[in-house]
């Protein structure tokens, strides 16, 4: 199928190049794929490996609902191509609690009742795993500082600061 | 998102010669705003050549006395770098007020420089606008136009560009160093963004071709009297109605050099060399700050909806210079202006 592009000239929009073979790690778990170029992380990890406990919110880097860890560090998802990621490391949602203990974020979430409907939830709570890996939230200030890329329609934020804290080891 | 060829560079050399095979190419390395603006149909290249991986991401002492970022250091590992906080906190500072966390982590110091206007109608492919679509008109003039700029905006185009670390970037001197198919070159950080004219479908002067290899910081980072204020509608993770960064020099009560530059006011990080020039050798007083401001905003426009932008940057000039010369920088966490 072919359309105009902006330039006026006619754009091929079903390119078709050929899949792109990618390894990632997920969960521990290495994964190996064949993927159109174009497939976002959060795209592959729902839809190709039935991780769905990543949350797809606005798709757009605005909302935090997709973040993942690569590599340690928090990412949003829908904005990362799966094939760039090759060769990296992703952790989950799925993949934070060991041998059915739930991670200490996750038991503080419930502790603090930290979230109402529960679909910014696992995006929230890669997030505050990253935040403790950097160790730059010293004070609740700066966790609602470095927590803003997570939005919460909710409005569990009280709920969440004070989660985070506990897994900190706050008073 | 358009179907595309995906391919990698194996080193600087190898990505110029790659985007230089098809015109609609790009290159991707953070990739928080391309993927954004290839999802909303704006950018459709054919080809992404994917630069993430090539070895420019470290921090070094540069033989001006200064530093040279790697265009690949995120954002996130250049606000808390020792020697960037140490040196050069207003650059810190600028970048740890934009975005969120984990778009820090993403983004790379070329991205930065390079991301497109957040203007509505840019985004909306459904509505004219002449950055996207040359020729089709401007819908931000008689539009929605409270974000828009207020400095050096033409009949063509009104849009700001979006990036804080851009503003310290311009206020601390920075060279772009960038690579291209006739060799390396250097331009001053206040020439590579460009003002939009008759052609704002140019965002910068990178020619066709060039890749940002680098970012140079001059030895003198402003450490003792410096801000980066950005007011805003929420209070984290917006885009600035108004930013502005400042570095001085102080001599007692004098200012011996002083630099100024703002934010979300203009298509380009918008310095000013008139309003320093009326700091220098100036008592720094709020009757010299209130005059720096007027100097600033001399030429300002406003349009149906962002008229309050004029007396808010007026402010926050004023504010900001307050906060430097009093060694008291506006801290990003903390949601009280000082």
């Amino acid at each position: 199928m072919a359309r105009t592009g902006p330039d006026g000239r006619a754009e091929d929009i079903v390119a078709v190049p050929e899949k792109v073979p990618v390894a990632i790690t997920v969960n521990g778990v290495l994964k190996h794929l064949r993927l159109a170029p174009w497939t976002t992380l959060l795209d592959t990890l729902r839809d190709r490996l039935d991780l769905t406990g990543t949350k797809k919110g606005c798709d757009h880097g605005q909302c935090g609902a997709c973040t993942v860890l690569v590599d340690g560090r928090r990412i949003n998802s829908c904005l990362a191509l799966a094939v760039m990621q090759d060769g990296a490391s992703v952790t989950t949602i799925e993949g934070l609690a060991t041998d059915g203990v739930l991670h200490a974020l996750q038991q503080a979430f419930i502790d603090h009742d930290a979230f109402q409907c529960g679909y910014c939830t696992p995006g929230q709570i890669c997030s505050a795993a990253g935040l403790l890996a950097e160790g730059r939230a010293k004070s609740a200030e700066e966790i609602r500082e470095l927590m803003s890329g997570n939005i919460c329609r909710c409005g569990a934020y009280p709920n969440i600061v004070a989660a985070i804290q506990q897994a900190m080891g706050q008073p | 998102m358009i179907g595309f060829q995906f391919s990698r560079a194996h080193d600087v050399a190898d990505a110029v010669r790659q985007i230089a095979t098809e015109p609609s190419a790009k290159f991707i390395a953070g990739g928080t705003n391309l993927i954004d603006l290839m999802k909303q149909d704006v950018e459709r290249p054919l080809r992404l050549i994917d630069i993430s991986r090539l070895p420019l991401k470290s921090v070094e002492e540069a033989a001006n006395g200064g530093l040279r970022i790697g265009a690949l250091v995120p954002n996130a590992d250049l606000a808390y770098h020792p020697l960037i906080a140490q040196r050069y906190p207003m650059l810190a500072s600028s970048i740890l007020a934009g975005a969120s966390a984990q778009l820090r982590n993403m983004a790379s110091t070329g991205g930065n420089l390079l991301q497109r206007t957040r203007c509505c109608y840019f985004y909306d492919t459904a509505t004219p606008c002449n950055k996207r679509e040359p020729g089709s008109g401007c819908s931000a003039i008689g539009g929605l136009n409270r974000m828009h700029a207020i400095l050096g905006a033409s009949e063509s185009c009104i849009a700001t560009h979006p990036s804080d670390m851009c503003v310290a970037l311009v206020a601390l001197d920075a060279t772009v160093h960038v690579a291209g198919p006739g060799g390396q070159r250097a331009i001053a950080f206040a020439d590579f963004h460009r003002l939009p004219g008759d052609a704002p479908q140019r965002d910068t002067t990178l020619q066709a071709s060039e890749i940002v290899t680098a970012i140079e910081l001059p030895e003198r980072g402003f450490p003792a009297h410096h801000t980066y204020l950005k007011i805003r509608d929420r209070l984290s993770y917006a885009f600035a109605l108004v930013s502005a960064a400042v570095g001085l020099e102080l001599e007692g009560n004098t200012i011996k050099d002083a630099r100024l530059a703002l934010g979300g006011v203009a298509h380009k990080p918008w310095r000013d060399p008139t309003a320093e020039t009326a700091l220098r050798g100036q008592p720094a007083s709020p009757s010299t700050f209130a005059r720096a401001a007027d100097i600033v905003l001399r030429d300002a426009k406003g349009y149906e909806h962002n008229r309050f932008k004029i007396d808010l940057a007026r402010r926050a000039v004023v504010r900001a210079l307050t906060q430097a010369a009093a060694g008291t920088p506006q801290v990003q966490s903390s949601k009280k202006i000082a």
